[in-house]
């Protein structure tokens, strides 16, 4: 009933309370799905999906493949690096010839924000965002909020902070849009210059102190730190970083009873985590790996309902 | 041959001027404004255009448009720039040297202003640049330049970052009286910018340009002109802050003006939410608070006149990933329509006070005899229908650039035609063609 | 869509009946429960399902099993709907392999429920036997399934809508034959 209009999934900050429930509702009877023996149900048979990825990310991507083939899907790589973009052949053609192949949907990862905005607007086929430049990575988003309402029970009241480069995170932006929408408080904690300018303005508050920042939180979300931003003049060094914003063991205590820790890894131990933590208890970071895959398999199986002809535009 | 323009509002502010009367143009030439004696009389050799309901205005001057020719005419050239700027009302418009080759020596220079001749519908009038190469690091012979015909000198596109080199460029210029374009963008500021740094860059992800990028080089820019005495002229203003150190700089009497364009004056940074690269501009679609001040600013005067920036654009530059899409609006053909309908029928502009911004006040930045009906002077002159409603459809532009970011926006006040030298060259929604 | 109850075929005390019997048919026809499960298919196969086992264990002192099926991925309709149906979970948490299984459904029509069912029950294991025990069976079968225990035949035409009311979900407990209010 909620994804009736809906074409593409592009981000957060557009989505519905609602839809956004349905897609973790569903996503509970998939996990069920990916612990079974046979792992395979016919629910998207002769359904094509496609995965382009400007931008490496082994993980996302075999994520979605696995998602789309427990669903029976028929799903394909663009391998971007061997494909005829290094011939310079534009977006716009290479979707277009996508597109006649007939798959019914495309997830794409690209270091521009907006562009599955743009492909959208010009296919056919729906478009599920896999992480577009600095803006937005829905799927990751979701995954990390199923993962803390199956911990917790609710995401409703919850205090969450997010920890490291705010600035250039589309994790950041899609956790704050998705977490925002469940009356959660969400804290952004990094050094200033990775903050993005008017961030409070979104609703949450910012903290240059970590203790101070995760003090009393229920979920501490770790971002990866990239050397790149050390390059450009952002921070002195991976040393300082660490020293300021690494988290400890002693953190957690911080942190209210039961505070769990969330990273989209790949973890960069002895920077933004310490080794203690990233293999503690309270890291879900490998049950967040397991999550993906469900909360995919939801939006797939939500996506593909109806005909393509009915939504597009 | 004459040309009687009967029956419309005559707006002429360097005369002072704004009343429903007649012009009469002799041998390309206007030959008077006001009741025309003998008007009854023999009318035999006269053609009599009814301009009722129209607004008659000296030909319009745009003092910042991009004609691409000579080294990217697939995206522009000095014909169909030619076209775009008759289509529009300009009757006069200045070429930014950033072709390829630069126009940085009197060889391209003469060529520009020769193709424009040849051509032959607007005035066209070639800038030349401030550095060789616009590489920021040494002068072009700007005596040759002034003497092929350039008007002011310009790297617009890009900004002369050595202190040194501006401070000299400003110093030589004083020696043929010509104006220097500034530019203005802290390069290392802005980097990788995409759009203006505010709320709605950290909403949209975007890479964003701080206002400051443009401040600070205004800032030195004007300083400079204290300095050198030097006539500075800044392009495209486009934040609060710029204004108030412009403000001050005048107040001070250096000699400085500035231009601002009409989308900087009508759109918000909200219209980048779409990823549409037609929005993407440098320098960037500022937020609310920057435009309501840039309105402000115009109507006060403290804003000298209205420029384009014209950037026509091949649509491959344009239909991509805003992140890989070339800045720049192709503006010459709107840019009269959206003066009258978000600016003067609005009210945040006098009519009068609009036309000068379009006329007197770009003439009187380059030093040359035009913007005004004064008798004796060429008879360029534009004539606006207020009240014609169309809606902005790239597809019919003359321009090869069909980015503008207002397709399918409706506006009311529109060319109605334009006159050269006396010559009809747009009527009826159409470009008049000499016969070669 | 508003409906209206033409027919009550079968009320509160006919129910009971009904599955009292079929306990008792299941009973017999397995020689016992030993080595049976009951699967309700979702929704209104569950309730039905724990009530059977609750009249098993009450006629024979051996309570069997009682899973879950949610057989909504396993439709042959969802390229064709509008909008995917709500995915709900599937909780059978014993191994069904070689038992005996009594698909529970509280009406059988063309018979694609119960093909997903089987589909859906043979991913989760290899039952010994499956069997199918609806409350009322209407006919119209599209598919060459038959159910080995039914409360009720109940001839109808294909413009009827049958209701199963049970407590648990409608606060009711009756079959109806429905019709749209014109």
């Amino acid at each position: 009933m909620n994804f009736e209009k809906r074409k593409d999934l592009l981000g957060l900050k557009d989505m519905s309370r609602e839809e956004i429930e349905l897609i973790l509702d569903t996503a509970v009877p998939m996990k069920d799905v990916i612990r079974r023996e046979i792992k395979k149900v016919p629910a998207l048979r002769g359904k094509g999906m496609i995965t382009v990825f400007y931008e490496n990310s082994t993980r996302t991507r075999t994520s979605f493949e696995l998602a789309g083939k427990y669903l029976s899907a028929d799903t394909s790589n663009l391998a971007v690096s061997t494909s005829s973009v290094q011939k310079g052949e534009s977006l716009k053609d290479t979707i277009q010839t996508i597109e006649m192949m007939g798959p019914d949907i495309l997830v794409m990862r690209h270091s521009m924000s907006g562009a599955p905005h743009y492909v959208a607007r010009n296919t056919r086929m729906r478009v599920i965002n896999a992480g577009d430049g600095t803006n937005e990575h829905p799927t990751q988003a979701l995954l990390d909020m199923f993962s803390i309402r199956e911990r917790k029970g609710t995401l409703e009241g919850l205090k969450v902070a997010i920890v490291g480069d705010i600035l250039h995170s589309r994790v950041a932006r899609s956790n704050i849009y998705g977490l925002s929408k469940f009356g959660c408080e969400v804290r952004v904690v990094g050094p200033s210059t990775l903050m993005p300018p008017e961030i409070e303005r979104l609703g949450v508050r910012q903290y240059f102190d970590l203790k101070e920042g995760i003090s009393g939180v229920d979920v501490i979300n770790v971002l990866r730190i990239q050397r790149e931003r050390q390059h450009a003049g952002l921070f002195p060094s991976l040393e300082e970083y660490a020293e300021l914003y690494m988290l400890r063991p002693e953190h957690l205590e911080l942190a209210g009873d039961g505070a769990i820790l969330l990273h989209p890894g790949p973890m960069n131990r002895g920077i933004e985590i310490s080794t203690e933590l990233a293999e503690g208890p309270n890291t879900l970071v490998n049950e967040q790996v397991t999550n993906g895959v469900a909360v995919r398999m939801a939006l797939l199986f939500l996506m593909m309902g109806g005909r393509r002809d009915e939504i597009a535009a | 041959m004459r040309l009687l323009l009967k029956g419309g509002r005559v707006v002429d502010p360097a005369n002072r001027i704004n009343t429903v009367t007649c012009v009469l143009v002799e041998d390309g030439k206007i030959a008077a404004v006001g009741a025309i004696p003998g008007e009854e009389g023999d009318t035999s050799d006269t053609e009599v255009i009814d301009c009722t309901g129209k607004i008659v205005c000296p030909g319009f001057i745009d003092l910042h448009a991009h004609l691409r020719e000579p080294g990217y005419e697939y995206k522009e050239d000095i014909l169909t720039g030619s076209r775009a700027a008759a289509a529009g009302g300009f009757t006069t418009i200045c070429a930014m040297p950033n072709t390829n080759p630069v126009v940085d020596n009197g060889a391209v220079a003469g060529y520009v202003a020769r193709r424009a001749r040849e051509v032959g519908i607007v005035n066209v009038l070639p800038i030349g640049s401030i550095t060789k190469g616009q590489a920021g690091e040494e002068l072009s012979e700007m005596a040759e330049l002034v003497q092929a015909g350039c008007v002011a000198v310009s790297d617009d596109g890009k900004s002369v970052m050595k202190s040194d080199i501006m401070r000299h460029a400003l110093d030589y210029a004083r020696m043929f009286d010509i104006p220097v374009f500034s530019h203005c963008e802290d390069i290392n500021l802005s980097a990788d910018g995409e759009m203006h740094e505010g709320f709605r860059s950290t909403v949209y992800g975007l890479q964003g340009i701080p206002a400051e990028a443009e401040e600070i080089m205004i800032s030195r820019d004007a300083m400079l002109a204290k300095l050198t005495g030097g006539r500075l002229h800044i392009c495209h203003v486009s934040t609060m802050g710029s204004l108030e150190i412009i403000r001050r700089a005048k107040a001070e009497g250096i000699r400085i003006t500035c231009e601002a364009t009409p989308h900087h004056l009508t759109l918000t940074d909200e219209a980048v939410g779409s990823y549409d690269a037609v929005k993407k501009v440098n320098p960037p679609l500022r937020s609310e608070e920057h435009v309501a001040a840039l309105r402000e600013a115009v109507a006060s005067g403290l804003i000298d006149c209205i420029a384009t920036d014209h950037a026509p654009h091949h649509i491959e530059s344009k239909d991509c990933e805003y992140g890989n899409a070339a800045f720049g609006i192709s503006g010459l053909e709107t840019a009269v329509a959206l003066v009258m309908d978000r600016l003067v029928h609005t009210e945040v502009l006098q009519l009068s006070k609009a036309v000068a911004l379009l006329t007197s006040a770009p003439a009187r930045i380059l030093g040359i005899e035009k913007g005004t009906l004064t008798p004796r002077r060429a008879a360029d002159i534009t004539i606006i229908d207020p009240d014609e409603v169309r809606t902005v459809d790239p597809r019919r532009f003359y321009s090869k650039g069909k980015n503008p970011p207002y397709k399918g926006m409706q506006l009311r006040g529109w060319p109605w035609m334009t006159l050269v030298a006396g010559r009809i060259v747009f009527k009826e929604g159409s470009v008049m063609e000499m016969k070669l | 869509m508003q409906l209206r109850d033409k027919i009550v075929i079968m009320d509160e005390m006919d129910m009971k009946r009904a599955l009292t019997r079929i306990s008792h048919e299941i009973i017999e026809a397995n020689k016992g429960v030993e080595g049976v499960a009951l699967v309700g298919i979702r929704r209104r196969g569950c309730p039905l399902a724990y009530r059977l086992a609750d009249q098993i264990e009450a006629i024979e002192g051996t309570r069997p099993p009682v899973g879950l099926l949610d057989i909504t991925l396993y439709r042959d309709d969802l390229t064709t709907l509008g909008t995917q149906p709500e995915v709900h979970r599937t909780e059978v948490y014993f191994d069904i392999t070689n038992l005996t299984v009594v698909l529970v459904d509280d009406v059988i029509y063309t018979g694609r429920t119960v093909r997903a069912a089987m589909d859906a029950l043979m991913d989760l294991g290899r039952p010994r036997r499956i069997q199918l025990a609806v409350l009322i069976d209407r006919g119209h079968r599209e598919l060459p399934i038959k159910p080995d225990f039914v409360g009720k035949n109940v001839p109808t035409s294909r413009e009827e809508i049958i209701s199963v009311m049970v407590e648990e979900i409608d606060n009711d407990n009756k079959v109806v034959i429905q019709e749209l209010m014109s």
